[in-house]
């Protein structure tokens, strides 16, 4: 499938727009595909950000993190993708539920966009709270800004917006008005924390999780998760759950599983592609 | 004269490589093993095949030293025959009816099967060998491009049929490419096997997940004028014992999914990992265990156990496979049920807690049912373990599909005879339909549904 789009949206993450007019006839938010690059590449879950009907695409947003990461990152308009398998996953329920706080961090914002947007489309007031480790590194602020009623930035450094972590507006947000639901998407420990604070105030919170996955379509079992005292599996079952209910210390060890691995994989691939940032902080 | 005994590799050698165990018959041997068929007036063999291969027909030509003539008779009705010549359990199926079972040694009719298949697959091209009619106006959807799936996809287009396969996969294949491991059934067989199919005019779709990309009414609204469902049992059973979701507990589906799909045994050539220490359990005591057990001996394991609850005279595997894993070294600890998986700090497999079983009355699958010994609780350290213990139906298409009958175990229900499902012109076979079982029975409910498909056509349209 072609890459129609390719645009650089902070160091390291891209926004691929790519034609696959079947996927986008079906695809809804909360769904994801997985992408094969090539012959002996990976097969990786990622996040459909975007969806394009009339003109037949999807977007993908990636952001380098390994080997496979990063050769996605180096496709240019032009270039192909193997295979992309979708949609998949269960969609995420578009309801006029009152008011929504969507929380994201870093790469997090891409998966929270479509839901927040059929959300605000779908007349519910919508709350974004955006983080990120520092302003270049914030995506998606201006699409984020236009399909919420407040929008509101964190960033570690403190170079954009509150100087510190999503919680700390999350927390604001819930303690000055009544929320119906929050949606919390980004790495384990951020969905967590956003977690242990809406569960102090009972409010109904649905979070999104990338757990290592090969098929995609519950045939593996790799990608699963316990939710309630319950095994699930990501790819069917989810990749939304009640975030009230999800061990988020297994999440974050089975995510480790390969670890070594992919560094290893990561590091002869920067070696052999001589553009070794993979130490550089 | 005795049956021919196809040589295999030193079990001490291929422990450590993924090559084909089993080498194959000569020529001498083929020519040997072929002149022993008696060519029955009435050859039962015939009846244990559910693809109804010619098998006295297709001998007699190896015996002629005729292989395309062989490989021209196995194809009329088998489009799949290095597969079944590999992965068929002959023993309970042609061979067991052979004559010659009654007072010696079966006709090794897989063994020949597999020399036709192959001796022409390294020489003699496959054209020519059946003529594919013209097309006579129907389209076909196959869901799924395993056995069953390319099976009916086969025999359809052979009646003139215009075929197209969905697979989610990105090859085709199904167990066939994600399951069965490479020192069993070469991949690149898969391959010549899946473009033989091609050549009858079969289209395949890869990375199409029918129920989410399309869905079956939809393919009725594309034009399709009946529709296979053939999808397989690819959702993974575990224990539900504590410690299941600890890091280095695999299904046996991601395990070989990942070694054999995606070759991982071959990382970082490949991209996709996976990780295996020197010591591992594999729940389960059928072919798909023996396959993860073997597996995990070539991926570098030392010592590789298969704990199972009943005695090793319930053990579902082929006796073949059994003896094999138990030559290359793993060992097998039955009557023995696990209980517990254990985890380090890492949130990793540290040790496996099991009981000890014994057998008592016969249960609902006649088998006596195992049960434990009160007290018995054991441990030993361990470094993986491999869920095989069986799969049960994928959810996606079914709760995809409006109306469709399922049976109380969730599987799709069917007329017996016809395959037909409550759906009209839909039809359904293979582990989808019946549970997990074996290739060659997932392949015979193909041709049976293909049969019906043809004739619900006929009779609905009216045309050819």
């Amino acid at each position: 499938m072609e890459v129609l789009v390719k645009e650089i949206l902070a160091p390291g993450i891209v926004r691929l727009v790519v034609m696959a007019p079947a996927i986008a006839a079906k695809a809804q938010p909360g769904h994801f595909v997985v992408v094969r690059l090539h012959e002996r590449a990976e097969r990786i879950p990622l996040t459909i950000a975007d969806f394009d009907r009339t003109q037949g695409t999807i977007t993908l947003i990636i952001q380098k993190v390994g080997k496979s990461t990063a050769l996605i990152n180096q496709l240019q308009s032009g270039d192909s993708i193997s295979d992309i398998l979708g949609p998949l996953g269960t969609p995420y329920p578009i309801e006029k539920a009152g008011t929504i706080v969507g929380v994201a961090g870093g790469l997090g914002a891409a998966p929270l966009y479509p839901k927040v947007k059929a959300l605000y489309e779908a007349g519910n007031k919508v709350i974004v709270v955006l983080g990120a480790q520092k302003k270049e590194m914030l995506i998606l602020n201006s699409e984020l800004q236009a399909v919420s009623h407040q929008f509101l930035v964190a960033t570690d450094d403190g170079s954009f917006g509150h100087h510190g972590l999503v919680t700390d507006l999350l927390t604001q947000v819930v303690e000055s008005e009544p929320v119906d639901e929050v949606i919390a998407i980004g790495p384990v420990p951020m969905m967590d924390a956003c977690c242990r604070i809406t569960g102090a105030r009972n409010v109904k919170t649905v979070v999104s999780l990338n757990a290592v996955m090969v098929d995609g379509t519950g045939m593996c079992g790799g990608c699963r998760v316990t939710v309630g005292g319950q095994s699930k599996f990501c790819c069917v079952d989810g990749p939304s759950f009640d975030g009230l209910q999800v061990d988020f210390a297994e999440l974050r060890q089975r995510q480790r599983y390969y670890t070594d691995l992919e560094k290893s994989a990561y590091q002869n691939f920067c070696k052999e592609n001589e553009e070794c940032r993979c130490h550089a902080k | 004269m005795s049956r021919q005994i196809m040589s295999k590799q030193d079990p001490t050698v291929r422990k450590h490589n993924f090559e084909e165990v089993a080498l194959g018959f000569s020529e001498e041997q083929a020519l040997a093993e072929a002149s022993r068929c008696l060519n029955c007036k009435n050859p039962l063999c015939m009846q244990g095949c559910p693809v109804e291969v010619p098998i006295p027909a297709f001998i007699a030509r190896i015996k002629a030293s005729d292989y395309k003539g062989a490989m021209a008779q196995i194809k009329q009705k088998n489009s799949l025959p290095a597969i079944c010549g590999r992965v068929c359990p002959q023993e309970t199926q042609c061979e067991s009816q052979c004559i010659l079972a009654k007072k010696g040694q079966p006709v090794a009719i897989g063994s020949l099967e597999r020399f036709a298949a192959d001796h022409n697959d390294a020489g003699v091209e496959s054209e020519g060998l059946v003529s594919i009619p013209t097309r006579n106006g129907f389209k076909a959807a196959i869901i799924g491009a395993g056995p069953s799936g390319l099976t009916a996809a086969a025999d359809l287009a052979l009646q003139g049929f215009e075929v197209t396969i969905f697979e989610s996969l990105h090859a085709a294949g199904g167990v066939l490419q994600y399951g069965i491991p490479q020192f069993r059934l070469p991949k690149d067989i898969v391959q010549r096997e899946v473009e033989y199919i091609q050549k009858l005019g079969v289209r395949i779709e890869t990375s199409m997940l029918v129920g989410q990309i399309v869905t079956i009414p939809e393919l009725f609204a594309e034009g399709y004028h009946t529709i296979f469902i053939g999808t397989g049992a690819g959702l993974p059973h575990f224990m539900n014992i504590p410690g299941e979701n600890l890091n280095g507990v695999y299904s046996a589906n991601e395990y070989l999914t990942r070694v054999n799909l995606m070759k991982a045994y071959r990382f970082p050539e490949y991209d996709t990992p996976v990780r295996i220490g020197k010591k591992v359990a594999v729940f389960g005591a059928g072919n798909v265990a023996m396959d993860s057990a073997r597996t995990s001996l070539r991926l570098g394991a030392e010592e590789v156990y298969i704990v199972y609850r009943r005695s090793a005279d319930e053990m579902p595997a082929r006796h073949e496979e059994i003896e094999n894993a138990a030559e290359e070294g793993v060992v097998f600890k039955l009557l023995t049920n696990p209980t517990r998986i254990i985890g380090n700090e890492k949130g990793e497999v540290a040790s496996l807690e099991c009981i000890k079983m014994e057998l008592g009355e016969p249960d609902a699958s006649g088998r006596r049912r195992p049960l434990p010994l009160p007290g018995s609780e054991f441990q030993f350290p361990i470094d993986n373990v491999i869920v095989a213990i069986g799969q049960g139906p994928n959810p996606i298409l079914l709760r995809n599909t409006a109306g469709l009958d399922l049976n109380k175990h969730g599987y799709i229900q069917t007329d017996p005879e016809t395959l037909a499902t409550n759906i009209p012109g839909v039809y359904a076979g293979g582990d989808i339909v019946t549970g997990a079982a074996t290739v060659i029975a997932a392949m015979g409910a193909g041709k049976k549904a293909a049969r019906h498909m043809m004739d619900y056509c006929r009779e609905k349209y009216g045309r050819p």
